[in-house]
């Protein structure tokens, strides 16, 4: 076997706190699988990880990468750099050179790229992933099980847990014939015999050993789904589309374990309305969607707020509007999720930050579907849906919701729409002490469900569904700022911009600046607070990855100006359909001082 | 409920009540004097003092035109939800909440025009529930424009010089969706339309009954030709002839429904969907051990480790 043709990088052997690998390929090499395994040793071996992927919407495949940032400190985004870059193809290698910090690391499958370009300091190493890969396996193999070489490699190289990778290896292919897994470790083990020259020096410092509870790496449908569950819902409906689809299949495949069924509808109308059916009957139930099918949802959603009914709604956004771009993220969808109805109807809007908190934004979004009685929709995005990260297991007995149906017998005095209560209905199995059965309904309504045109009873009601989420936004805690307290710039967010922001925070205040950051988990109702905090600071930069629109101005930068009425919220925004990097949002501030 | 999904808080219940014709009236109806629907709901008020459902586990569901607003009619649970999507509700309130008895009501243009899909698909899935079609052959709350079973060359708000559009043939559209139990009855023949009612309520699954009932208001004597009193002929399916399982019978005896024949067209034994789901539900769960849903959740975790 050939040594590798190294051009050596300088000698001595350093720890690095952070690594960013970006994997390039196309997607039908499995360079998703072992970003996964890597993202998964992280989290075993209490490293941080945040990953990123991009997946060609096309069946047949096509370019795609994976990239994995693993660290020993805060990791908070993807990574704008990478530190290595490994190119399967001349093509992968053409398009991702640029990726590559000065003096990065060029791993190169040297059977296919042959074209090099000597710049930047960058070390370049070719080895022959696919004829090593053949050569190790056997011809029957063709290429496949290059990643798994590739995995090898990169264990070597970073001299990362091989005993613990090996494991997850096993655990993943171990469920598969026989042969499978002999032959990935065949892969894994010639990779990670290769010599690869001198580039020791990258050897990943451990992560601070923790003891408070279990650490799990996994993304962020994966995450919302189990605090849905958590949360006690049991009941729902929906339709496939990406990103959204990994959800309503894993609540399809789980739900039975609860007792529940999830429904694949027909459509997002009737998905809604078998979701809106589970929670006129009394559960707690969710629909979801991306974009489209969000929009196709809206008649209903009005209908249950008229109705004052619970109900969960999981938008993962992507890239719009119309089919737009399927696999890539935006956050194009605040003004629909918030006004996209017909009618004056009030309802709950609420993003998780990242992976971790999709759980938790779930959890909050089933406690305050039923204390609020009308819909919630989560905002996630198709970068919190596809990327894997690392953290604390939550705690169960914490966050467990009992899923309770109350067909407890409604006293005398049962009202479904009382005007100085929150609703409450009296699901179907409950007796009325009255004699007079409830009617759920979307005509405008006197206190007992009676259809109502009186003008005095249309503004009351009008006032009974906006008031309740009014008293909601004085519960909501004002948002923590991160860094300055106050001083030149405010950057704002809501989202899977809150990693980005936070490190571009720090950038920025590394550079002198007085920069406070805050993050937006409740955008409808805004909590109570916030407008205190933007008047600590000269410039408000509102970032979103939304069009700044006719007017100049992102969704909630629109709303927020519209809200708080302060000339110095702005905004910055991008359209690209990729997640923010850190130079994007530090250039993008500068601009903002400097004029 | 077999397995225990949801914590039930619910006191002993009382003595049963005997359900009456007077317990399940609500408000005055809304309609037009003359309107068929009156019928229908008195019929429907019948049907139930005959099964003596508790009254707390029935629930009316319906979508939005006049026939629609029958939920307000009845004093049960009930919910008057949108246009065209009163089956995917209903389908919510079945496979969730198999204690209660779901009933269905609706028009033509609600049922077979803007909820057209739906019912295709409520009705393969065997969806446990009750449908009543209020087939008026116009819509009736809007007042007065072509429905999907107006017949060719009548004139409309939306058809000034008589409709163009072959309408439906709402037997063979129903008898091609799987629906398990398809009938037709006609609300001036109020014996037959409470047999009708009374077997669909019966039928385990799917169940589905076109009535037609005149809009007195904008398309009057439209049903003449099936209303003997009138001169009409009412013609019912002997079921000595007629193999209510077999569906190329049933759709050689909708060839002609101007006015065509009256009662069982199709009837099936098909598992539910809830009782597929339940069956589901069951393995599953007799695989778990009895483990709490704590734990259940906890392992989910433990393989993400
Ligand atoms: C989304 C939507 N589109 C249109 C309407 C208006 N609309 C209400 S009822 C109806 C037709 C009713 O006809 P049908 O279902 O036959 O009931 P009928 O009044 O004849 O009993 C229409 C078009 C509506 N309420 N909602
Ligand atoms: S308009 Fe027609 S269908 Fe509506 S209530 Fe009057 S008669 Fe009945
Ligand atoms: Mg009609």
């Amino acid at each position: 076997m050939s040594t590798a043709t190294a051009s050596s990088p300088s000698s001595s052997r350093t720890t690095l706190r952070n690594t960013v690998i970006r994997l390039a390929g196309n997607s039908q090499d499995g360079i998703q699988s072992i970003g996964g395994f890597l993202a998964r040793l992280a989290g075993r071996t209490a490293q941080e990880v945040m990953t990123y992927m991009t997946i060609p919407s096309t069946i047949s495949g096509g370019p795609s990468i994976f990239q994995v940032h693993l660290g020993s400190g805060e990791v908070l985004s993807a990574g704008d750099e990478s530190d290595v870059l490994v190119a399967f193809y001349q093509h992968s290698y053409d398009d991702h050179l640029n990726s590559l910090r000065q003096g990065g690391i060029c791993f190169y499958d040297s059977g296919e790229v042959t074209e090099l370009k000597q710049e930047r300091g960058i070390h370049h190493i070719g080895i022959p992933f696919t004829a090593a890969t053949v050569e190790a396996i056997g011809g029957s193999a063709k290429d496949r099980g290059k990643n798994l070489f590739v995995l090898g490699m990169l264990c070597s190289v970073f001299h990362l847990d091989k005993e613990k990778l090996v494991g997850i290896i096993s655990k993943q292919f171990g469920k598969k014939d026989e042969s499978v897994l002999r032959n990935a470790l065949l892969a894994f083990d010639a990779g990670f015999g290769y010599s690869v020259g001198d580039v020791e020096q990258f050897a990943l410092a451990p992560g601070e050993a923790t003891d408070d509870g279990h650490r799990i790496s996994t993304d962020g449908n994966q995450m919302l789904t189990m605090g849905l569950l958590a949360g006690g819902v049991r009941y729902g409906a929906a339709y496939p589309i990406t990103p959204w689809s990994s959800i309503m299949e894993t609540l399809r495949s789980e739900l039975p374990k609860f007792g529940g069924i999830y429904v694949q509808a027909e459509d997002e109308l009737s998905a809604v309305c078998m979701t809106i059916g589970a929670a006129f009957a009394g559960h707690l139930a969710i629909t979801g969607s991306a974009g489209p099918g969000l929009s196709l949802k809206m008649e209903a959603l009005s209908y249950a707020s008229m109705a004052e009914l619970p109900l969960i709604v999981v938008n993962v956004q992507r890239g719009g509007p119309s089919t737009g771009l399927p696999t890539n993220v935006e956050q194009s969808d605040l003004m629909q999720a918030i006004y996209g109805s017909h009618g004056d109807c009030p309802r709950i809007v609420l993003a998780p930050k990242d992976v971790e908190d999709c759980f938790y934004i779930a959890f909050e979004a089933c406690q305050l579907a039923r204390k609020y009685s009308c819909p919630v929709i989560i905002l996630s995005d198709q970068a919190l849906s596809s990327r894997i990260e690392a953290f604390h297991e939550p705690d169960l007995d914490k966050y467990w919701l009992e899923p309770e149906l109350d067909i407890s017998p409604r006293g005398e005095d049962f009202k479904p729409y009382p005007l100085d209560k929150i609703t409450r209905h009296a699901p179907p199995g409950s007796k009325i002490a009255s004699g007079k059965y409830p009617i759920v309904t979307g005509l405008e309504h006197d206190e007992w469900g009676h259809p109502s045109g009186s003008p005095k009873m249309h503004t009351a009601m009008t006032a009974k569904r906006r008031e309740k989420l009014v008293k909601l936004a004085e519960e909501l805690p004002a948002p923590a700022i991160h860094g300055d307290q106050e001083g030149d710039v405010l950057l704002v967010g809501w989202g899977s911009t809150f990693g980005p922001i936070k490190e571009s925070t720090d950038r920025l205040r590394a550079e002198g600046h007085k920069v406070g950051a805050i993050h937006i988990r409740h955008l409808h109702p805004l909590p109570g607070g916030v407008e205190a905090i933007l008047k600590r600071f000269k410039h408000v930069a509102v970032v979103e990855m939304n069009d700044s629109g006719l007017y100049g101005y992102g969704q909630l930068a629109m709303l927020m100006r519209a809200r708080y009425a302060l000339p110095h919220i702005q905004s910055v925004c991008k359209t690209d359909g990729l997640a923010y990097r850190i130079r994007e949002i530090v250039t993008a501030v500068e601009k903002i001082l400097a004029a | 409920m077999s397995t225990a999904t949801t914590a039930v808080s619910t006191t002993a219940a009382a003595p049963a009540d005997k359900l009456t014709k007077k317990m399940l009236t609500a408000d005055h109806p809304t309609w037009c004097p003359g309107c068929g629907d009156f019928a229908v709901l008195n019929i429907f008020y019948r049907v139930l003092e005959k099964l003596q459902y508790p009254q707390e586990k029935i629930v009316c569901v319906a979508g939005i035109g006049c026939s629609s607003r029958f939920p307000y009619f009845m004093n049960t649970h009930g919910i008057h939800f949108i246009h065209g999507r009163a089956l995917p509700l209903a389908t919510g309130v079945s496979l969730s909440r198999p204690d209660v008895h779901v009933f269905v009501f609706g028009g033509d243009g609600d049922g077979f025009s803007i909820g057209g899909n739906h019912l295709n698909h409520a009705a393969r899935k065997n969806i446990k529930l009750t449908y009543v079609i209020m087939d008026n052959f116009v819509y009736g709350l809007t007042k007065n424009q072509t429905s999907p079973t107006t017949p060719v060359g009548r004139k409309s708000k939306t058809d000034p010089t008589g409709s163009i559009d072959r309408p439906i043939n709402p037997m063979k559209q129903l008898l091609a969706t799987g629906a398990t139990f398809i009938g037709r009855t006609h609300a001036a023949q109020v014996k037959h339309m409470e047999a009708m009612f009374e077997r669909a309520i019966l039928h385990d699954g799917f169940s589905v009954v076109e009535c037609l009932s005149e809009c007195v208001m904008f398309y009057p004597g439209a049903f003449d030709d099936s209303t003997p009193r009138k001169g009409g002929n009412f013609e019912t399916i002997d079921e000595t002839q007629h193999d209510v399982t077999d569906d190329v019978a049933a759709f050689k005896l909708a060839d002609n429904l101007a006015p065509g024949k009256f009662g069982v067209f199709y009837q099936v034994k098909r598992p539910t969907k809830n009782a597929l789901e339940q069956k589901w539900i069951d393995d599953t769960q007799a695989k778990l051990g009895g483990a709490s849903q704590k734990d259940i959740l906890r392992k989910r975790f433990e393989a993400m480790r």
